[in-house]
């Protein structure tokens, strides 16, 4: 009994470290892909990967490693809060990037399957 | 003993860290012309700066730092801005010398002063030695109460806060005298607001559905931080600027003219005034009853060791920091928005 709990334990933070690491790595990809991709829509879709993604496998990390169950609840109100508005202000700013008359960017394919406005 | 050396060291590397970012992005700030990126920028700067703070264990100022410094500055910041233009003007290179040769004397000054101060966690620090170690020893006997920063805020240094206080309502007074009042503010007729943001603004269904049941959350965690200041980080400041950016919120989602109907602009001016007044009458209460200004020990005449008054005291003077301090912000949002037609979609 007592060393199933101490393996528990231990399988416990191994993961946890395992998920923050991850999700460190996934907030990494995150911010290049901010820096590198060609425009605003294809650059929010980089940045929500940290929002959502990133965010969640640390918390779900942090959760593993933390000592009681108060802190538990804390990180789930966290999580709650930020999949609730991370996803939000990433629509907020495609939005606004639409409205603002920001053309997203098309690949050859799309354009030729788009009706030139010769066709209309 | 190498756990401890290893935990000294992540933390030193935290801290590098963290005022390399800092660093950077005052570089940044200091070379762009366009405000709202500077905007942007100073509340990244804020938010490292908070994060900083919790690193050395100042969560009541890192907590205070995040709401003020990178919330609500920046919601005012941004609607200050709409009423101005957009980029800073470009400053001719021979006239930054001047400034630049200043910035460098001063850093340089400040860098050599910075060599004399004591170690951080210096136990024989200014800091850790004279009032400050005898703060520590008196509070739980005097005030009763968990946290010590929100007995020396609140009791302790009760005089000082009010001070913060009136400067806080002052601040909100000067913009609305000049700003918030008058012919061209909608502040004073918010019916006239047109209400297109409700019927026809489809685009922002989601914006809507999401804020709306977010929006009584903000203002419970406003409260809850209001009210747990005795035992954990947190006090009227920051609960005054989270119940101010839950209106802020409001207005930008639903419209300035929705929100001026939930919270009327001179609900806000007038809950500023009275915050102020409730805070500088307990201290004329404490007068009244024989103690000396703000001597929450006097409120109730109890006899020495009861700590009846001191509760009483910092749950009322907390309740008016939080209502000048809300009122305040919110009288000054409503100044800025209210100055131009409506705030548009392009301008957010």
């Amino acid at each position: 009994m007592a060393d199933e709990i101490t393996f528990l334990g231990e399988a416990r933070e191994i993961v946890g470290g395992a998920l923050c690491l991850f999700g460190g790595l996934l907030a990494i990809t995150g911010s290049v892909g901010v820096l590198r991709f060609p425009d605003v829509y294809t650059r929010l879709h980089a940045a929500s990967v940290t929002d959502t993604a990133a965010m969640t496998l640390t918390i779900v990390g942090m959760a593993l490693l933390s000592p009681d169950l108060l802190v538990v609840f804390k990180l789930a109100a966290i999580w709650l809060f930020l999949f609730l508005t991370g996803p939000t202000a990433s629509h907020a700013l495609a939005n606004a990037a639409l409205t603002a008359g920001q053309e997203p960017m098309r690949t050859r394919k799309d354009a030729a399957e788009e009706p030139g406005p010769e066709a209309k | 003993m190498t756990s401890v050396l290893d935990t000294v060291l992540a933390i030193d590397l935290l801290n590098i860290m963290l005022l390399t970012v800092l660093f950077m992005t005052a570089i940044a700030v200091a070379r762009m012309n366009s405000l709202f990126a500077i905007v942007m920028l100073s509340g990244v700067f804020s938010l490292t700066s908070a994060t900083w703070f919790v690193a050395l264990d100042a969560v009541d100022v890192a907590f205070t730092e995040a709401s003020v410094g990178a919330g609500i500055s920046t919601a005012l910041f941004l609607g200050a801005m709409l009423l101005t233009a957009r980029s800073a003007k470009p400053v001719r290179r021979e006239a930054q010398l001047l400034p630049l040769l200043v910035v460098v004397a001063t850093g340089a000054v400040l860098i050599y002063a910075s060599l004399d101060l004591p170690q951080f966690g210096d136990p024989a620090s200014p800091a850790n030695t004279y009032v400050g170690v005898s703060y520590l020893e008196r509070t739980v006997d005097e005030i009763g109460i968990p946290n010590v920063v929100t007995a020396v805020l609140a009791s302790y240094r009760g005089f000082d806060t009010l001070g913060e206080v009136g400067v806080v309502y002052s601040a909100g007074l000067a913009v609305v005298l000049l700003l918030g009042i008058g012919e061209r503010s909608l502040g004073a007729n918010p019916h006239k607001l047109d209400e297109s943001g409700q019927s026809e603004g489809d685009h922002h269904v989601v914006l809507r559905v999401v804020s709306k049941p977010l929006l009584p959350i903000v203002v419970l965690f406003g409260l809850y931080v209001q009210f747990h200041g005795d035992f954990g980080p947190g006090g009227g400041f920051q609960a005054g600027v989270i119940l101010a950016v839950s209106v802020i919120l409001h207005a930008l989602i639903f419209g300035l003219g929705a929100a001026m109907r939930a919270v009327s602009p001179g609900f806000a001016r007038g809950l500023a005034g009275f915050g102020f007044l409730l805070y500088a009458g307990i201290g004329v209460w404490a007068l009244a009853m024989g103690g000396d200004f703000l001597d929450y020990d006097a409120l109730f005449n109890e006899p020495p060791g009861g700590h009846l008054g001191q509760h009483w005291g910092i749950i009322l003077i907390e309740l008016g920091v939080l209502f000048a301090v809300a009122g305040s912000m919110v009288a000054i949002f409503y100044a800025f928005a209210g100055r131009v037609s409506e705030i548009r979609d392009e301008d957010w």
